[in-house]
């Protein structure tokens, strides 16, 4: 046999290796495209971690509110 | 690892025996009931998110399927329907198949829970240990009623899908629970009656066995009728509407008509026409749980549209 020729155990396991693959390939498209879907509707991205941060705070009524109270003076 | 040790194997599993692990046409009512319960929830989902959910409930309930393959396996080997399995004809050893089911358990669960909420993750969790150690472990070889216990397992699914959208549960989701949950026996005693002797040879107590075919038809009976106000009655519900009450009168009349029919009959006139009657029952089961999903499915489509009555 030319060691370049498939052995017959590489056959026969060509239909498990290649379902895999297709698999495996599968689950990254999923989490790439949960990823896109995720990030798209902005949810908040981190959770809260024992210590606030700026990153994990909600955005948009705290930079808002002493702007408003500012002009209120 | 040296080659000698595969001369011989030329039953060696194939991509389509680790298929064979997930039970693809348990998994196909899985996924409809599941996306049913998903789509008539009251909030939208991205369809890609509901998508990949839906994908992972039915991988959660391929991977109970595999579990309960590993632990039943002896009894596979003996009744003639399941000796073709992976395992029991030898193709997957009993290991091989504890660490895929346990591994896609574990993918699973941790997916759904990522993808969607955690409470519906823990969902598929409890509903996979549900299904693998209540029903498969403890109660399938220990009591009659097994068949009503593993109804319960199979009907978790649309409450999983409602839980994906909303996150939690509430009324519909359990009357989908209890539609499914009250189905199943008359379901599987009606095959139970015409597909007979495996159970026994397999020592699991069928109800048939155990009590009876008269007392199994009593069954049938009983429970089609605690089954008929419950599915009549979801048509109330917010994922009802006339369509789907309209179906359910239907439904539900033929159904207690059957179940009245088996109820009727003895094992000699059964014998006589070869269990017609049991498996036309049986046969029109499969319809009406699927007309009673699909029926919600058009009211959830109506009332996207704007159509919704009720």
């Amino acid at each position: 046999m030319a060691i370049t020729r498939d052995s017959e155990i590489h056959t026969r396991r060509f239909s498990r290796n290649a379902g895999l693959g297709v698999v495996l390939l599968g689950f990254v498209a999923i989490v790439f495209g949960l990823t896109v879907v995720k990030v798209e509707r902005g949810n908040k991205l981190e959770g809260f971690d024992h210590q606030p941060r700026v990153s994990a705070l909600p955005a948009e009524p705290t930079s808002a509110a002493p702007a408003k109270t500012e002009v209120a003076k | 690892m040296s080659d000698i040790g595969y001369i011989q194997q030329d039953n060696e599993a194939r991509f389509g025996d680790y298929i064979a692990l997930l039970k693809p046409r348990v998994m196909s009512l899985v996924v409809f009931t599941a996306f049913v319960g998903l789509v008539v929830a009251p909030n939208p989902v991205h369809p890609f998110v509901g998508f990949v959910a839906i994908l992972f409930i039915a991988l959660g309930g391929g991977a109970s399927g595999a579990l309960n393959m590993w632990y039943d396996a002896d009894i596979d080997r003996i009744m003639r329907r399941t000796r073709n399995r992976p395992i029991p004809a030898g193709r997957v050893s009993e290991r091989e198949a504890l660490g895929f089911g346990l591994a896609l358990s574990g993918i699973s669960c941790v997916m759904l829970a990522l993808a969607t909420n955690i409470f519906a993750g823990l969902f598929l969790a409890f509903t996979i240990f549900f299904y693998v150690v209540v029903y498969t472990m403890w109660l399938k070889r220990a009591t009659p009623q097994n068949i009503v216990i593993g109804g319960a397992a199979g009907a978790f699914p649309p409450m999983i899908g409602w839980a994906v959208a909303t996150g939690g549960i509430s009324i519909e989701s359990v009357a989908m629970f209890l539609l499914v949950f009250l189905w199943t026996p008359p379901h599987f005693w009606s095959l139970a009656l015409f597909m007979k002797a495996d159970y026994d040879e397999a020592k699991v107590p069928m109800l048939t066995s155990t009590h009876g075919r008269r007392v199994t038809r009593k069954n049938i009976l009983a429970y089609a009728l605690v089954l008929a106000p419950l599915a009549v009655g979801i048509g109330f519900t917010s994922i009802g509407g006339p369509l789907y009450f309209a179906t359910a009168i239907v439904m539900n009349a033929l159904f207690i008509k059957g179940a009245i029919e088996i109820h009727g009959r003895s094992e000699v006139q059964a014998e006589a026409d070869k269990y017609a009657v049991e498996k036309r029952f049986f046969y029109f089961s499969l319809i009406y749980l699927f007309a009673h999903f699909l029926a919600l499915l058009a009211e959830a489509g109506l009332s996207y549209l704007g159509l919704g009555v009720w």
